[in-house]
């Protein structure tokens, strides 16, 4: 054999041998040790899919996205577009700002976060927040919307767990100027009152629902106000709340032509930055939400229907000489003339007694019906969302007609009542008030015809001539024509009448030839400016007008004539 | 390093031992230690120790568990035998003394105070059980006529009878899932599968009829109602680390996350050092327990088959219901993760039990006796 055969053999032989072992291994225990290696096999299987799965299921962990839902739900606030004037100067607009928030689980120290946080936000509630940042909660908000500063200053702190989220704030660059036209949002930048809740009632709410309000990409809202004159309404009714020590005041720039709102103001009022007292019920919006006995000035009204149902001249007369008695009332005048006086001269006078025989010459139906028509007992159309309900007799009889036809026994607001007016001025067009821009022909295509032009020019005369020679002499600025009338009515205490306390009014549009604008302007229970005057509404409503129209009739592009006098003087100076 | 001609036991040791066990029994060990680090200062600081109190304590208990476990891989089967028997008397006799001496925590007495140390002897028990079961089946197969198989079963009764009482369900169900297993690699007839799987399925319903706090967590596992706080946590924590973590210390879950650095700590890990070192922990387990079982296969005593598979599936068990409760696979059950948990007795009886597979798995050149043995018939047989 050669060496190399002998490897080969080797080779076989081993190979054998391994057989051969096997063969013995198996005689020695076939059965059972086979059987324990097909069950060790089958052990194996097993296990080995226990494992897999396992790992199946970490794989499938590290598949899924982190649980971001448990975490901060994401609570970004809305986009809502600017609020801009006729102008387009800003009323309101969003800001970004920095709100804080804690995941209470990454709180190490939660004594330790609570006392470093009161160094920047020292009015931090310790108990509630210990309590909030104990919770097992994965997310709370600690403090909403803060200032650049402060959010440096808890950064600076360096506390774990705490964190800031971007959030839009509304800001309002006018402060209160326009709070109660404007409106407010609440924390989540929803609008709550205003316009800017009105805005979210046009569909900025669903808008921002399905996600469209895309930061950046919102028109600016345009309103109708102009915030020059905004403004001078504002100082002039805060003026008058110091000079009159009344409660509340308030007024309104109308334009006649459009019915557009140029300003409108209520004081007291708030500032929509730092709303914390904007609920009081002090410091409601009184021109569309607060109602009231307007007072004389609502003999304008009884006066243009008397005359518009043609039953009435403006040359007829009425007997005024005697108070009228009826179901126990006694009506009566305040600066009574006692004689028969002339339509116009009632209008001047203020007569009550004047007034009510032209209101019972019309009737308690006709004269239901003329208010009716001019929108002073149904609820004013308009945009703001705060619009009260005006009040009327549940039944009308000859007593209320009668007194209704000076103002008292019914309650309306005050926006109402210049919109109503506006009508009375403008040639018997009347059209719901509106905050955003109108032009002249939008307003004719919605405008309801209610009293003749006819009988609106009479209005306009005794307008003009009871600024002239009347009670509301105190309302003229020169160049402007101012024509007005006052209202001061006795407001109810504990259920009566009360002489000293009053609710005064004056209505004015200028030029008073064709007004362009009706203003009107209320102080509430005024006190006398100084001993020795009286309190009514030609002492510090009137006033109030003329100030309103004198500062704001130049910006509003109104032209000031001089007539004849003006013209007199060019030819002196010739 | 060690001469290959070196006979002195630490050379036989080195040459015989199964390195691959070994390394990846001392992996697990250290793993244990690096996320110790993660998972117990949390808890440490939530019940007012110093952070690192367990960390430290953690490392104490390695070291001898490293001694013990390499000791422990020296005994010859035989010794492993022995310890066997004198561990599983001894741990009897303190799980006994338990029930009237034992320490009541969260309404269970598993825990025995001895010289100012606290140790659980269901933990000793169980390996010594593996190993004497194992014997007992080995002396059944080799004579039929020793009721081997009773005596495991009656041992088996006094084992469970002892931890219910206790009660500690969870051990029951390793110890009756691991005698369970290993009777069937033993060659249980299938019959007796059925029944016994049959008795287990009433077990079963009888714990969860039984004690209310077994059903309701079985309940809340299967309708995902109630509190699953724990479980959702170790979920969310898992979730959050994704496959690469968030990085050592960043982990925030834990420190809400009750039984973090016991029961939960594969979680915190997966928070801190992502889904990917599960994996890779996951392997080692999975590795150790089909490698036990391939040795297992190919072993032919089978004393040393049936210990070995034994052991390594109690392993194996006890990490499946660890991670299963960890990622909620399985209802919620306090287990330990092999090696890696905090926990001073289950890491020691784990080191002696993994020891006792070290031993038993070493190279054993009389095992080739059978093939040196039948050689001269072979060659003849060829030269014939």
């Amino acid at each position: 054999m050669t060496g190399a055969s002998e490897y080969t053999h080797d080779t076989d032989t081993s190979a054998v041998r391994r057989g051969a072992a096997t063969i013995v291994m198996d005689g020695a225990g076939k059965a059972r040790g086979g059987r324990a290696q097909n069950r060790v096999v089958m052990a194996m299987a097993v296990i080995f899919g226990i494992y897999a799965a396992l790992g199946g299921r970490l794989v499938h962990l590290a598949m899924q996205e982190e649980p971001e839902a448990s975490l901060p739900a994401a609570r970004v606030t809305a986009s809502r577009p600017d609020l801009v004037d006729r102008n387009g100067e800003v009323l309101a607009t969003d800001i970004k700002t920095a709100s804080l928030f804690a995941e209470p689980r990454r709180i190490v120290d939660i004594d330790e976060a609570i006392e470093k946080l009161s160094t920047v936000l020292p009015d931090l509630n310790y108990q509630q927040t210990y309590r909030r940042l104990d919770s097992d909660a994965g997310f709370v908000w600690l403090r909403r919307q803060l200032s650049p500063r402060q959010q440096a200053d808890i950064l600076a702190l360096g506390i774990p767990g705490l964190g800031f989220r971007t959030e839009k704030r509304r800001f309002y660059p006018g402060g209160p100027t326009a709070s109660h036209i404007v409106g407010l949002v609440n924390i989540d930048n929803k609008g709550i009152a205003g316009i800017e809740k009105f805005v979210d009632d046009q569909g900025l709410a669903d808008l921002q629902a399905t996600g469209l309000a895309v930061e950046g990409h919102l028109e600016p809202v345009r309103l109708s106000l102009d915030l020059r004159v905004q403004h001078i309404i504002r100082d002039e009714l805060v003026q008058a709340l110091d000079r009159y020590k009344a409660i509340a005041a308030g007024a309104v720039v109308l334009n006649a032509r459009t019915g557009e709102v140029v300003g409108m103001g209520s004081v007291p009022d708030y500032d929509p930055n730092n709303p914390v007292n904007a609920l009081d019920k002090d410091r409601l919006n009184r021109m569309s939400a607060g109602v009231f006995e307007m007072g004389s000035t609502f003999k304008l009204f009884t006066t243009a229907m008397a005359l518009d149902s043609g039953l009435v001249s403006i040359n007829d007369s009425f007997d005024a000489t005697r108070p009228i008695r009826i179901g126990g009332f006694t009506i009566n005048d305040f600066h009574g003339k006692r004689r028969v006086l002339s339509v116009p001269e009632i209008f001047i006078y203020s007569s009550n007694i004047g007034t009510a025989k032209m209101a019972d010459v019309v009737g308690i139906d006709g004269h239901r019906a003329f208010l009716q028509k001019i929108g002073l007992l149904g609820r004013l159309p308009t945009e703001l969302p705060e619009v009260a309900l005006p009040t009327e007799p549940k039944t009308w009889k000859k007593i209320n007609s009668i007194t209704i036809s000076y103002g008292h026994g019914m309650a309306t607001t005050p926006l109402q009542t210049a919109v109503a007016a506006a009508a009375m001025l403008n040639g018997g067009k009347l059209f719901p008030p509106t905050f955003l821009p109108r032009t002249e022909a939008e307003a004719n295509e919605i405008a309801e015809q209610v009293i003749s032009p006819k009988t609106s020019a009479e209005m306009r005369y005794l307008f003009r001539l009871n600024t002239e020679k009347g009670s509301g002499r105190r309302a003229e600025v020169e160049g402007y024509y101012v024509g007005g009338k006052t209202g001061t009515a006795e407001k109810v205490v504990n259920g009566r009448y009360s002489n000293n306390v009053r609710f005064n009014a004056y209505i004015a549009g200028f030029p008073a030839d064709d007004p362009d604008y009706v203003v009107l302007v209320f102080v509430d229970e005024p006190k006398p400016e100084r001993d020795g005057i009286s309190a009514t509404a030609g002492m510090n409503a009137a006033p109030m007008v003329r100030n309103i129209i004198r500062r704001s009739a130049p910006l509003l592009g109104v032209k000031p004539e001089f007539g004849q006098e003006s013209n007199a003087l060019l030819v002196s100076q010739q | 390093m060690v001469s290959r001609t070196d006979r002195s036991p630490v050379a036989n040791w080195w040459w015989t031992i199964d390195r691959w066990f070994l390394g990846a029994f001392l992996l697990l060990m250290g793993l244990g230690v690096v996320l110790s680090f993660a998972a117990s200062p949390a808890v440490a600081d939530r019940i007012g120790l110093s952070s690192f109190h367990f960390v430290t304590r953690q490392i104490v208990y390695m070291l001898p568990a490293v001694v013990v476990m390499i000791g422990v891989s020296f005994l010859s089967p035989r010794l492993v035998r022995r310890l066997a028997l004198v561990m599983l008397v001894g741990a009897l006799a303190l799980m006994v003394l338990t029930l009237f001496a034992g320490m009541e925590v969260k309404g269970s007495r598993r825990w025995l105070h001895i010289f100012g140390v606290s140790i659980q002897p269901s933990e000793y028990l169980k390996p010594a059980f593996v190993v004497i079961c194992a014997w007992l089946f080995h002396e059944h197969a080799r004579q039929p006529e020793i009721p081997g198989n009773l005596f495991a079963m009656l041992l088996l009764g006094l084992v469970i009878a002892l931890l219910v009482a206790q009660p500690d369900l969870g051990q029951t169900m390793l110890v009756l899932g691991t005698w369970g297993a290993m009777f069937f690699i033993a060659g249980m007839p299938w019959l007796w599968i059925a029944v016994l799987g049959a008795l287990g399925a009433g077990g079963a319903f009888l714990a969860y009829t039984i004690f209310p706090h077994v059903a309701d967590r079985i309940d809340r596992f299967l309708t995902g109602e109630g509190d699953t706080y724990q479980v959702d946590m170790s979920i969310e924590a898992i979730t959050r680390g994704g496959w690469f973590g968030r990085g050592p210390g960043e982990g925030t879950v834990k420190r809400i996350l009750p039984d973090s650095h016991t029961d939960f700590v594969f979680a915190v890990a997966g928070e801190e050092f992502g889904i990917i070192i599960l994996l890779i922990i996951l392997s080692i387990f999975a590795f150790v327990v089909l490698r036990g079982l391939s040795k297992a296969r190919r072993e032919e005593d089978d004393f040393t088959r049936y210990a070995v598979s034994g052991l390594v599936i109690l392993f194996g068990f006890q990490s499946i219901i660890n991670m299963g409760v960890n990622v909620r696979m399985l209802p919620a059950k306090g287990m330990t993760l092999p090696f890696i948990s905090y926990g001073g007795s289950s890491l020691i009886a784990m080191a002696i039990s993994m020891g006792f597979v070290l031993a038993l798995t070493r190279r054993k050149p009389e095992k080739r006796r059978p093939v040196a043995y039948a050689q001269p018939a072979g060659r003849e047989a060829v030269a014939g």
